[in-house]
């Protein structure tokens, strides 16, 4: 017999319908205890315990438990594309006792406490477990255990469901589980039944998310209803300040204030009871650096001065959520803009922009201005309803975000790799070159933007074509070419194609090319 | 050309020269022994074909009039002074293991087959062979197969869970094995149980040839009272077709050995996979290949590499054979893509 959450997680992983998943979650959500509840909302939250163990780790000993040898539990590997469910599928029919059953808390308590354990006792240790807990939950403790763990639907089938369990509006409980907060700490009613006034000062609001716009842009009305703003290629972000405290806040809910002290130190100036929604960008001269730059940025705590300095950043203000402590939300995109000017004037406020308004007659002005987007080092283009308030998550009707189209090149498919997840044993991840001197130089690699149909046609492609494997990676025979589309190319020296592009994708796959129509490197780098 | 002795492996299939027939060639060859009907192992053009009675009719629905010899099981035959005989594979009804034999080679062709009983093919013998040709489908120890009863429990299950809440419950499975020992072994007091056109054909060929098969009833005869709560087996073929659409509202289920990973069984989209194979399973392999007593295993379709590599660390001459053999496949077999259409009404 499987734990109940054990058999929420399968549920919820074998069906396609919403309505199923978020009967479960109720069901589940109706019996279970606080804390397995507050787990399961971590979980869903991304708050995952540290990972006790690494896959290497997890990968010798398992091998060794089973009896196979090391090279045959990597077939075994290649084949399922998952280290927790290759171990559960070897242990499952081992197990001939009585099955141990674990609470979701219980669980958890065991990969904190594995943490601190030395490597022979979670050996010891994991040997056991293997051998107690049926497939499933072998699975999902495999997952834990390597922080693998993603749960695979959205946090906001989570939070209908919340909302069905304790009566209450689905914005609410969204607002209610962003910020810091980790369940070793925090309680059920903590989070959720509490007055929300009185939760952290660094709680962030929800964002409000757009959607690409659909059909020609004439359709959305008069122009005059609309604030049109440049799409920034940064980071979102939402900047808090409340009790002398600023938090910066990403969209992924990072807390990335110790990466930014001079972003802070700028904040500081900020009235209290401030929180501002905006764009994190490599800024200079009043114009934005690269996104490579950013980067660099994100990944580095506490930066020493030189890199501050090598890579400036700033925030492009575009709404004010909260003012003197007071939510904004309710109030009109034009209201929120007012306010937001007062705060910051719009001839700059240094490191705090404020994100400057396209104003224009018509649409076609707008469409023309639209393609100056790239000089602009922006993306394409915003279009706010401004009447419209803030909403939470990703809404149709009063946000679009209006992109160019992205840059392309028809390149060769040279390599080929299974995917994970739906697709493990499947062929999906590819690397893509053009030609250099005759011969092909790979210079990207991408996963989405096919068919399921055409997947399996590539699939097919790739076993049938093979010429050499490195582990996992088959090279196949130059042959199949395909439009690949990106959103931004810069030199990079790291890269021995010497470019970089930014979000790789496959637009089309080309049958009507054939490999030596594809285009050349020497072509690509005149994007740059 | 491969030669190994008394079994070579051509471009057209398996062959023995001294006998001068093929054993599941799979492009027009000659004087052909198919171990079972399935179309990657019984295929069109071959002079003459040489199965078991049960097969033979399947073949006979399948590829059309054709010029077959039947053979029983056990009962050996003298071909050119090469001696025949077919011994069951359990892997659907009608499937047989090849005996070829002359001197002091013995030869075992395996086919496809399963070692566990599923209640409706004759079930496997392990037959003595100096050279055994193994399929190995899921020769990997990650596949691991609960017992039938144990599989057929969760699937009655699930199809009672759906109908108490006046749902359809469809299941996809080969037309030919698969959906009959499903239905043979469903639990008909939970609610009606209808089968595909594909399906309702071959059940009605298998009981030509003498198999009990339990009596599902056609859609066509099916109304939206009627049909509410019931069962629906279907070849994968018809899965997202809109011969789909008048069994709404339903849940789906494919029932295959590839289920056991939970990347296939997204890739299906199911809502349900259920673990349930006509092939060896890892356990079942090695059992196989050990009761044959052979010191040279050959390998046809599967993971073959890995497999062979096994065996030879268990002190087998063990090798691997190119064959377009299929095993099973999650994708759709030929003769269940052309017969798809037909079905509801």
């Amino acid at each position: 017999m499987q734990a109940d959450w054990a058999k929420l997680f399968e549920a919820i992983d074998a069906s396609n319908k919403t309505n199923d998943k978020v009967e479960a979650l109720l069901n589940y959500l109706n019996l279970a205890t606080d804390t397995d509840k507050l787990w399961l909302i971590a979980l869903f939250t991304g708050r995952k315990p540290k990972k006790p163990i690494n896959a290497t780790e997890m990968r010798t000993w398992a091998a060794q438990a089973s009896g196979i040898e090391p090279w045959l539990f990597e077939e075994c590997y290649g084949v399922v594309g998952d280290i927790a469910e290759t171990i559960a599928l070897l242990f499952a029919h081992k197990n001939t006792g009585e099955t141990l059953q674990l609470s979701l808390t219980e669980v958890m308590q065991e990969m904190i406490m594995l943490v601190g354990l030395t490597a022979d006792d979670k050996h010891a240790f994991l040997e056991k477990r293997w051998l107690q807990l049926d497939k499933n939950t072998c699975f999902l403790y495999n997952k834990f255990l390597t922080g693998g763990f993603r749960i695979g639907v959205s946090q906001q089938l989570l939070v209908q469901a919340l909302s069905k369990h304790l009566k209450k509006e689905s914005a609410e409980i969204t607002h209610r589980l962003m910020g810091k907060w980790l369940p070793t700490y925090q309680t059920f009613e903590g989070l959720l039944l509490s007055d929300l006034a009185q939760q952290e000062d660094s709680k962030p609001y929800p964002f409000y998310l757009s959607y690409p716009i659909e059909g020609e842009v004439e359709s959305l009305g008069e122009i005059q209803d609309w604030q049109a703003e440049w799409k920034w290629d940064g980071i979102r972000v939402q900047l808090i300040k409340r009790n002398n405290n600023v938090y910066l806040w990403s969209r992924g809910e990072e807390l990335i204030s110790e990466n930014f002290p001079e972003l802070l130190a700028f904040a500081s100036h900020l009235p209290n009871g401030t929180v501002l929604d905006g764009e994190l960008l490599a800024w200079k001269d009043q114009a934005p650096l690269p996104f490579a730059l950013l980067q660099k940025r994100i990944t580095r705590k506490k930066p020493s001065q030189k890199i501050i300095e090598a890579c400036p950043c700033a925030i492009i203000a575009y709404d004010l959520l909260e003012f003197n402590g007071v939510d904004q939300r309710l109030n009109s995109l034009s209201q929120r803009r007012d306010l937001l000017e007062e705060l910051i004037t719009p001839n700059g406020f240094g490191l705090i922009q404020l994100s400057p308004l396209l104003e224009v007659e018509n649409w076609n002005l707008l469409t023309e201005l639209r393609l100056e987007s790239r000089s602009q080092k922006a993306e394409g283009l915003m279009l706010k309803r401004k009447s419209s308030s803030y909403q939470s998550g990703r809404k149709r009707g009063d946000w679009w975000k209006w992109k160019v189209n992205p840059m392309h090149i028809d390149a060769v498919l040279v390599y080929a790799q299974k995917g994970h997840g739906r697709r493990a044993d499947l062929y999906t991840d590819y690397t893509f070159a053009l030609w250099n001197e005759g011969k092909l130089q790979t210079f990207a690699k991408a996963y989405s933007g096919l068919t399921d149909k055409e997947i399996i046609a590539v699939d097919q492609f790739v076993k049938r074509n093979t010429l050499e494997k490195f582990g996992p990676v088959r090279t196949v025979t130059p042959q199949l070419v395909f439009q690949i589309g990106f959103e931004g190319i810069q030199e990079s020296a790291r890269h021995k194609c010497g470019v970089a592009l930014r979000f790789p994708r496959i637009l089309r796959w080309r049958q009507d090319k054939k490999p030596e129509e594809a285009n050349t490197l020497a072509e690509l780098k005149q994007l740059l | 050309m491969q030669g190994f002795g008394l079994i070579q492996l051509t471009a057209k299939g398996l062959y023995c020269a001294e006998g001068d027939f093929y054993i599941d060639p799979w492009y027009p060859a000659g004087k052909a022994i198919i171990t079972h009907g399935h179309s990657d192992h019984a295929r069109l053009g071959q002079t003459a074909y040489l199965c078991h009675p049960i097969t033979e009719k399947v073949i006979q629905h399948r590829l059309g009039l054709v010029q077959t010899e039947t053979i029983a099981y056990a009962e050996e035959r003298m071909i050119n002074g090469v001696g025949v005989t077919l011994f069951p594979a359990g892997h659907i009804p009608g499937s047989a293991q090849v005996r070829v034999r002359k001197g002091s080679e013995t030869w075992v062709v395996s086919g496809d087959y399963k070692c566990h009983a599923d209640g409706i093919s004759e079930p496997f013998e392990p037959i003595a062979a100096t050279h055994f040709i193994s399929e190995c489908t899921f020769g990997l120890p990650i596949f691991n197969w609960k017992s039938q009863a144990e599989v057929m429990a969760e699937m009655n299950q699930w199809w009672a869970h759906n109908a108490s809440m006046g749902i359809q419950s469809v299941v996809f499975a080969y037309a030919l094995g698969k959906a009959q020992r499903i239905l043979n072994a469903l639990n008909p007091a939970i609610g009606k149980i209808y089968a595909h056109g594909a399906v309702m054909a071959m059940n009605q060929t298998l009981r030509e040839a003498g198999v009990k098969v339990f009596q599902a009833e056609g859609l066509s005869d099916g109304t939206k009272e009627s049909l509410k709560g019931s069962l629906i087996i279907a070849p994968p073929a018809a899965a997202g077709t809109p011969w789909m659409k008048k069994l709404e509202p339903y849940r789906t289920a494919f029932a295959s050995g590839w289920m056991a990973m939970r990347g296939s069984r997204r890739w299906q989209s199911a809502d349900r996979g259920f673990v349930l194979s006509d092939h060896a399973d890892w356990k079942e392999l090695n059992a196989a290949v050990k009761a044959t007593g052979a010191e040279n295993v050959f390998l046809t379709h599967g993971y073959k590499s890995a497999f062979a590599r096994y065996l030879q660390t268990q002190n087998y001459n063990a090798f691997e054979l190119d064959t377009l053999f299929e095993g099973e496949s999650l994708n759709n077999k030929p003769e269940e893509e052309a017969t798809h259409a037909s079905g509801l009404g």
